[in-house]
């Protein structure tokens, strides 16, 4: 298009160059960007900004949860024991491998191996299955046992702790009901983590359609990229909640 | 040069002959759905000025009812629940529809880039997405309206919005969410475009004051509306489920909401004043015709204002069993807001001075916005010290304070900013007489309807009730009387632009002879905003520059 025209003419000023598009050489560059470089920093800096408001939406649970585990101490510690450690600490192996694959795939779409780029976003959209699989499973867990906040949250379990065969000292009625609280941080901020990697699984799914359609063979990698920024912060998220969630203090009567 | 003759600086082109330019950005494309799915931020700006105006006539029309509702001390025009209605709608309506959307989404997303020397904003899709995500927005709030209103207040107070009201809170506090996400985008698009798209030789001490005090409210955006958003969809949640967050019987805490709450409502107040500063700094400065004194000070100003006020929450909790301890914290930071507001005012009254001042409708505008500002900044003061504000919260006292910022300051701003950018934006002038006859009648029925409301609130008048004892009645008469003169006032914007855009003289580059990059190219400007990029070659406000510019052109035509 309109590059043809620029280079034509190599003695006209730098600055006229830059109006008229010279370096423009793929057709994903827009308008409105002086130079892909332009664009390619615009775009990752934007993204981490997104991040940062992200960061600030989390903020809120993850203040709301510090408040009342310091309040409500004797319940967290009590309601935080039931959660599964080995199934909290195969999702964070299962999601950190996820990362690394995201990983590959960036550095693979940087040297332009569209093969490598497409199994990499397959396998992370994978392990990403898998972690929401084995998260299913925790969720249902507590729908049987009757640990999700509402009408039908059954505090029994913990005040008579000794009738499930817990090894926990019961806690008086009144305290167990601040149960709920935990559990309610515990859903609301794995739920939240997991609306993002469903919405992740669903861009990755595109994107490697896209991949496959060859949109990222030649030097055009900003989405890949962006989408790696994002696909980490989720990953680093869940790097937060599973210790704050699943072991700060774990068994402290033992 | 042949400015600054008699009392005005207007210079515009010779009228017989004068053209609007053949190619421009509202005639490049024509069409509904070449405006719909734009992505060019002037017309995004359009679309924007379009809707939040039609929301501030809706709001208007509330805060019409409000005041007729007071006309009387008995409660005669509605009954009490529906009198909290009009108020909720009214302040939900004219803070998340209007106030923070106003400056920026309209005059920011218009005049960032081009004072940038930028072709466009770094995201143009993000930009619609986010007009797009304001008109569901206001589309849900309108919902909410009109399938019963919502009577929370604007604040969503924590445990009557989640337990004691049978109102339409989800779908409002669904709106507010949107509408979020669409001030993020603004704000994110605004901070990328000004670190990443300015021009060769836009230094961050050459950009515009305007550009400051978007960057600063961008960074608010960005940061406090998240927590906003968590905040809401926690209400959501407690009344859906009854998870109990907020619920003391179940362990909650109703003060963790106000904490999450005003951690976003508070910084939103500089989101919705600061970018009616950038406005004020560029008016002022071409009126006066000199550079604007303190530049340094007036760009960091705002980036303190930002920092500042994400530290000054609590204030809004002083009577709701905070702490003594961080109440004192809170009430002085709460008055260090104060000294970056007053950098600003002290410079601009220097920027005025041995200026050559004219007297067009922006700076009216801009000298009301002065005024009113310093008194809602000061009463802002009294509130923020702990045995006054045990006095005056929640009453008129507060009312007239918050009205005096964001109405008396950041309304007169935004139409300061409307009428001196409007040649700009539409190639034709307003009315110079007219315009002026309606600052007037602003600036005059502003101080009828909330002067008197200060008495009231001092003689303990609480806000939110539909009736009052008989001995408050003259106050709120005047108040009302008031608000009829302040209602001509900005009906008469609306009619007079609306007129000129059919009927207005040609305006020309530089009706103003301002210096911003905006003012040097064509009015309304080419889609791609500069035939080639620009380089900045000069500080901001240089008179000189544009003196030794305007000259050479002369030389060169003749």
């Amino acid at each position: 298009m309109d590059s043809a025209l620029a280079t034509t003419d190599p003695n006209m000023p730098e600055t006229e160059v830059h109006a008229e598009h010279e370096h423009v050489a793929l057709p994903q560059h827009r308008h409105h960007f002086e130079t892909e470089e332009q664009q390619r920093e615009a775009g990752s800096f934007g993204m981490w900004l997104f991040l940062l408001t992200e960061i600030m939406f989390f903020g809120g649970m993850f203040f709301a949860y510090l408040l009342y585990r310091n309040w409500y101490y004797p319940a967290f510690a009590v309601a935080s024991n039931q959660l599964s450690v080995p199934l909290g600490t195969i999702n964070t192996a299962v999601l950190i491998t996820s990362g690394f694959c995201m990983a590959i795939g960036v550095w693979a779409a940087e040297v332009r191996k569209k093969g490598v780029l497409v199994a990499m976003l397959l396998l992370t959209t994978v392990f990403g299955l898998i972690f929401l699989g084995v998260k299913y499973d925790e969720y249902h867990e507590k729908y049987e046992l009757h640990h999700i906040p509402g009408d039908s949250f059954n505090t029994s379990m913990f005040t008579n702790p000794a009738g499930y065969g817990i090894k926990e000292e019961p806690l008086a009625p009144d305290m167990a009901q601040k149960t709920q609280i935990f559990f309610f941080l515990y859903f609301a901020m794995t739920g939240m983590h997991a609306l993002h990697m469903i919405i992740g699984i669903a861009l990755l799914l595109w994107l490697t359609w896209r991949a496959q359609r060859g949109d990222f063979s030649s030097g055009y990698v900003a989405p890949i990229e962006n989408f790696g920024l994002y696909w980490h912060f989720v990953d680093i998220v869940w790097i937060f909640l599973f210790p704050l969630l699943y072991l700060i203090n774990r068994h402290p009567l033992h | 040069m042949s400015a600054a003759i008699g009392n005005t600086i207007v210079s515009l082109p010779d009228q017989t002959t004068a053209q609007i330019p053949k190619r421009n950005y509202i005639n490049n494309e024509h069409g509904l759905l070449s405006w719909l799915l734009t992505g060019d931020h002037k017309r995004i700006a359009i679309l924007y000025l379009i809707s939040i105006t039609f929301f501030f006539f809706i709001g208007g029309a509330f805060a019409g009812l409000i005041r007729l509702e007071l006309l009387t001390p008995q409660p005669d025009l509605v009954s009490s629940d529906t009198y909290n209605k009009f108020f909720t709608m009214h302040g939900i309506i004219m803070i998340f529809l209007f106030l923070v959307p106003s400056v920026p989404a309209t005059l920011g997303n218009f005049l960032i880039p081009i004072m940038l020397g930028a072709k466009d904003l770094a995201f143009p899709k993000i930009n619609l997405l986010s007009w797009y995500l304001y008109v569901i927005g206001g589309t849900l709030t309108l919902a909410a309206l009109v399938l019963g209103g919502v009577d929370t207040g604007w604040t969503f107070t924590t445990p009557l919005s989640t337990h004691y009201l049978n109102t339409h809170v989800i779908t409002a506090a669904m709106a507010i969410f949107i509408a979020g996400f669409a001030s993020i985008f603004t704000g994110l698009n605004f901070i990328v475009t000004i670190h990443r798209m300015r021009c060769p030789g836009m230094t961050w001490f050459r950009m515009p004051l305007f550009v400051w005090a978007h960057y600063a409210a961008s960074l608010l955006m960005v940061l406090g509306t998240p927590v906003l958003a968590i905040a809401l969809v926690l209400v959501a949640l407690e009344r859906i489920f009854g998870i109990g967050v907020f619920d003391p019987t179940k362990g909650g805490d109703p003060l963790l909401f106000q904490h999450l709450f005003w951690f976003y409502s508070h910084p939103a107040v500089y989101i919705m004043i600061l970018p009616g500063m950038g406005v004020i700094s560029e008016v002022i400065s071409t009126f006066s015709r000199k550079r604007i004194f303190g530049y340094t000070a007036v760009a960091f100003s705002s980036v303190a204002i930002a920092l500042f006020g994400f530290f000054v929450w609590e204030h809004h909790m002083f009577i709701m069993g905070v702490s003594n301890y961080s109440a004192l914290v809170f009430s002085l930071l709460t008055m260090l807001v104060a000294v970056p507001s007053a950098i600003k005012i002290f410079n601009w009254a220097f920027t005025l001075q041995k200026g050559s001042i004219t007297f067009e409708t922006p700076m009216l505008y801009s000298f009301g916005f002065m005024g009113l500002f310093t008194i809602g900044g000061l009463t802002g003061v009294f509130l923020g010290s702990l045995g006054m504000d045990i006095h005056l919260t929640e009453t008129y006292f507060i009312v007239a304070h918050f009205h005096f910022v964001m109405v008396g300051g950041m309304l007169m701003a935004f139409l300061a900013g409307i009428h001196f950018w409007w040649p700009k934006m539409t190639g034709r002038m307003y009315p110079e007489s007219l315009s002026k006859l309606a600052a007037v009648t602003t600036f005059i029925g502003f101080n009828l309807t909330f002067l008197p409301q200060f008495i009231l609130g001092y003689l303990g008048m609480p806000r939110r009730y539909h009736a009052y004892p008989p001995e408050f009645q003259v106050l709120n008469v005047l108040s009302t009387a008031g608000a009829t003169v302040l209602g001509v006032g900005y009906m008469l914007p609306m009619l007079y632009l609306a007129w000129s855009l059919k009927y207005g003289a040609i305006a020309g580059d530089n009706p103003w002879q301002a210096t911003g990059l905006e003012w040097q190219i064509q009015s309304p400007p080419l889609t791609e905003n500069f035939t080639e990029t620009p380089i900045m070659d000069h500080e901001a406000y240089d008179y000189e520059w544009l003196a030794n510019k305007t000259k050479k052109e002369v030389t060169t035509v003749g």
